[in-house]
């Protein structure tokens, strides 16, 4: 446009935004390398030695820690793209398809730590499942004597994994989709007699792949390093390795502490090794599939194929629809005995007791997660108005990488340093160190659920309000906000429930003073009441969902009489 | 080179040329006169927009282009799109869809001092009546056919008060009869107002019912 704004002007926003996210990550990650190295002055470690590594590697039963760690992380990491992509590639198009899509996502917005406590009431010993088949199929009076939350091999951990990376791959291919030629290429391959499999395989996943590579990473970075599921679902004896770098953490020996960060640096290079593994395969993959690009197979008989990848997705939906709705059953039971299937008698005093025992904890979680949602949009609103104005820029690709950096490293490994800086600096255990580690983040979300909807806007319309002597600041505030208004509320709400679900940060920054219904509901989770365990998983679903409705109720309000805003999405 | 000085009235073209990477997409110097129309024809993709995007000050980046424009004895060339009062029309009316067809009338009416609501609103309901649609002021613009919302359009742009029409297309979205009832109501508008007119289309219909020069590109 013809008056370009100042280098500073055009900078600032991104400057901002990525001291924001990539300040905290990496001197978080300086100061969990220096203690590592037995470098530690306020605890009185000042020998450098790597005595803390030699510390943690001995700890009883580490290598099985770190095998769990990489085997449940690159499991549900494979499985859960491999069930994205057959799925999309079984019914993009059809009515199941959109049907499934209605489905998965706002299973997208529930916390991990909600969903694997909801999957938790529902699989286990004592849980719906065996309750629901108890006793006349079983024959059981009393919960089985099984290992299957829990269970050593993280057979459980993985599953719960899955049922949540599912919607957020899936979401992330919805949207790579556009960008893409594919949609016409898997017709084109149809029309040559291509199978819906083999066409999407062979055509449209080698355009989809790069564009859904980094939040693949991203989640194979947070299954090599998760600590709430594996908490509340994982193997205990031993642990995989981030729970117990956290237990180490937690101990009163100052040596711990060390040890903890050796633990803390060991869990970077294992999740980076779990990105090399992940890459060694995407090699050996396309090498396979390659050869079969030209072996002119059609794959027609897939309707086996077809008709799992529905099935897969059915139980996954099934079995969180089930967690829910046994989470709300228990938030609500008086008394529920095994093996019955319902509770005998049903109370309201679980949310009523909220009132005495819980106002703090939903005080604190609000005012740390509403500053961050709306600083995160003010922020994202900026950067993309500015963007908007100078016209497409280059540096935008660099830009959305880095908004990954937080999402690719894991948490506990620079969490930790994060932790000692705050502390140094005396904000540990405050609100504004919580919210400011929480917006490390919400910004990313937020700019993945902004700037699709802010660059669909149809460019002409700013045209036409500039020719009639608009300022910018005019289009912005009377033609692109308004506008956007339903995909800005939803962006906030998104930013918002991803700073209720976050768990790790909570904890660590919080440093013990300031919890959250969410690191409440994993403590109760593991021996506590199930009901009130059951409340604080379903206020971390509702919060959120007040959020959505507001996305969905106040634009309907505010446009009721404009139609052509209804009929764009 | 020795310029004779630019015309002071009109839409003045002065040596303008644009180009894409090696590719010369435009060459044009003309003057338009007040109240004229200068077709500009060629096929998709022969830079017809992108001369538009160039006077309005829109053109992307990636282009290069020399040449200034001149507006009744003002250089806009060098001037932010707001302040150039060229006013643009696109293929599709591109009513603002979060406004009443008033607020989008109001919209483009330009604030002057001791005008109040009530007087903003008179000039807007004017405006509707002189195109026909009296009483549409609080119509959702949604609800109103695709000939009505080009009148609007075209409404809202009078209002602001630009020195020069450039029209993008805007008929081509139109059926026949529509066409023809559009055409004569902006030409004849941009008469009345003495408004030079650039006009891109690929309809020859358009181009003989304006009357004027036609440049192909």
């Amino acid at each position: 446009m013809a008056r370009r704004p100042a280098l500073l002007q055009r900078a600032l926003p991104s400057v901002v935004i990525l001291i924001l996210i990539a300040g905290p990550v990496g001197l978080g990650l300086a100061a969990t390398l220096l203690p590592a190295f037995g470098y530690l002055p306020a605890l009185g470690g000042s020998a450098v030695s790597l005595d803390p590594f030699r510390a943690a590697l001995s700890e009883p039963g580490i290598a099985r820690s770190l095998a769990l760690s990489l085997g449940t992380g690159l499991a549900a990491t494979a499985v859960s793209l491999a069930i994205v992509a057959l799925f999309t590639a079984a019914w993009f198009e059809t009515r199941v398809f959109r049907a499934m899509t209605r489905f998965l996502s706002p299973l997208l917005s529930v916390p991990h730590a909600a969903a694997a406590i909801g999957l938790a009431f529902v699989i286990a010993p004592s849980g719906l499942i065996v309750r629901l088949l108890s006793p006349w199929a079983t024959g059981l009076d009393r919960p089985p004597d099984l290992l299957i939350i829990h269970d050593p091999l993280g057979l459980t951990m993985t599953a719960g994994l899955i049922a949540k990376e599912v919607p957020f791959l899936f979401l992330m291919t919805l949207a790579a989709l556009p960008q893409t030629e594919a949609r016409r290429h898997m017709r084109i391959a149809s029309n040559l007699g291509y199978g819906r499999i083999a066409g999407f395989f062979k055509v449209a996943l080698p355009q989809i792949y790069p564009q859904i590579r980094l939040p693949i990473l991203a989640v194979l970075a947070y299954g090599t390093s998760v600590v709430d599921v594996a908490r509340i679902l994982g193997p205990t004896i031993p642990a995989p390795l981030a729970p117990r770098i956290i237990d180490w953490m937690a101990d009163a020996d100052p040596a711990l502490r060390l040890q903890a960060s050796a633990g803390a640096v060991v869990q970077l290079l294992l999740s980076i090794g779990a990105i090399l593994i992940w890459r060694f395969g995407e090699i050996l993959f396309s090498r396979i599939a390659r050869s079969g690009w030209s072996s002119g197979r059609r794959h027609l008989r897939d309707r086996l194929m077809r008709h799992s990848a529905a099935a897969f997705v059915g139980v996954l939906i099934a079995a969180m629809v089930a967690a829910l709705a046994t989470l709300v059953l228990w938030s609500l039971t008086a008394g529920w005995w095994f093996p019955q299937a319902f509770p005998s008698a049903l109370t309201l005093r679980h949310w009523t007791g909220l009132y005495s025992s819980g106002s703090q904890l939903i005080a604190d979680t609000l005012l740390i997660a509403l500053p961050a949602a709306l600083v995160a949009i003010a922020l994202i609103v900026w950067q993309l108005e500015l963007w908007s104005r100078t016209g497409p820029r280059r540096s935008r690709t660099a830009f959305r990488r880095l908004m990954f950096l937080p999402l690719l490293v894991p948490q506990i490994s620079f969490l930790f340093g994060l932790q000692v800086l705050f502390l140094v600096a005396g904000w540990d255990g405050t609100l504004v160190a919580v919210a400011l580690t929480h917006l490390v983040f919400v910004l990313p979300y937020v700019f993945l659920a902004l700037s699709d909807p802010w660059d669909h806007l149809d460019p002409r319309l700013a045209k036409v309000a500039a020719s009639l002597g608009a300022s910018q600041n005019r289009i912005l505030w009377s033609i692109r906000l308004p506008m956007l208004l339903r995909p800005l509320i939803v962006a906030a709400a998104i930013g918002f429930a991803v700073s209720i679900g976050q768990y790790l940060p909570t904890l660590m920054i919080g440093a013990g003073r300031i919890a959250t219904i969410t690191t409440e509901s994993v403590v109760l989770a593991s021996g506590g009441s199930r009901s009130v365990a059951a409340v604080y998983a379903l206020l971390q679903l509702l919060l959120p969902l007040l959020g959505f409705l507001l996305a969905s109720v106040v634009p309907a309000i505010a446009f009721r009489h404009r139609l052509g805003l209804r009929l764009q999405r | 080179m020795a310029d004779p000085p630019p015309s002071p009235s009109g839409l003045k073209l002065d040596h303008v040329e644009i180009n894409l990477e090696t590719r010369r997409l435009v060459t044009l110097d003309r003057r338009i006169a007040p109240g004229d129309v200068l077709t500009v024809m060629g096929d998709s993709g022969s830079g017809k927009s992108s001369l538009l995007d160039f006077i309005a000050g829109f053109l992307d980046p990636a282009f290069r282009a020399t040449g200034q424009v001149w507006l009744d004895g003002t250089e806009i060339t060098t001037l932010p799109p707001q302040e150039r009062k060229v006013g643009l029309m696109f293929q599709a009316p591109l009513l603002f869809p979060h406004m009443s067809v008033g607020e989008n009338l109001l919209f483009g009416l330009n604030k002057i001092k001791g005008r109040d609501n009530g007087q903003r609103r008179a000039i807007a309901e004017d405006a509707l009546r002189d195109v026909g649609l009296a009483g549409f002021f609080d119509r959702d613009p949604a609800t109103l056919s695709g000939g009505q919302q080009t009148r609007v359009a075209l409404m809202r742009l009078l209002l602001a008060e630009p020195g020069a029409l450039l029209l993008d297309e805007p008929f081509s979205s139109l059926d026949q009869t529509r066409r023809a009832d559009l055409r004569n109501l902006v030409f004849s508008k941009a008469r009345e107002q003495g408004l030079p007119v650039l006009l891109v289309t690929h309809d020859p219909d358009d181009a003989e019912a304006a009357g004027g020069d036609v440049v192909r590109l």
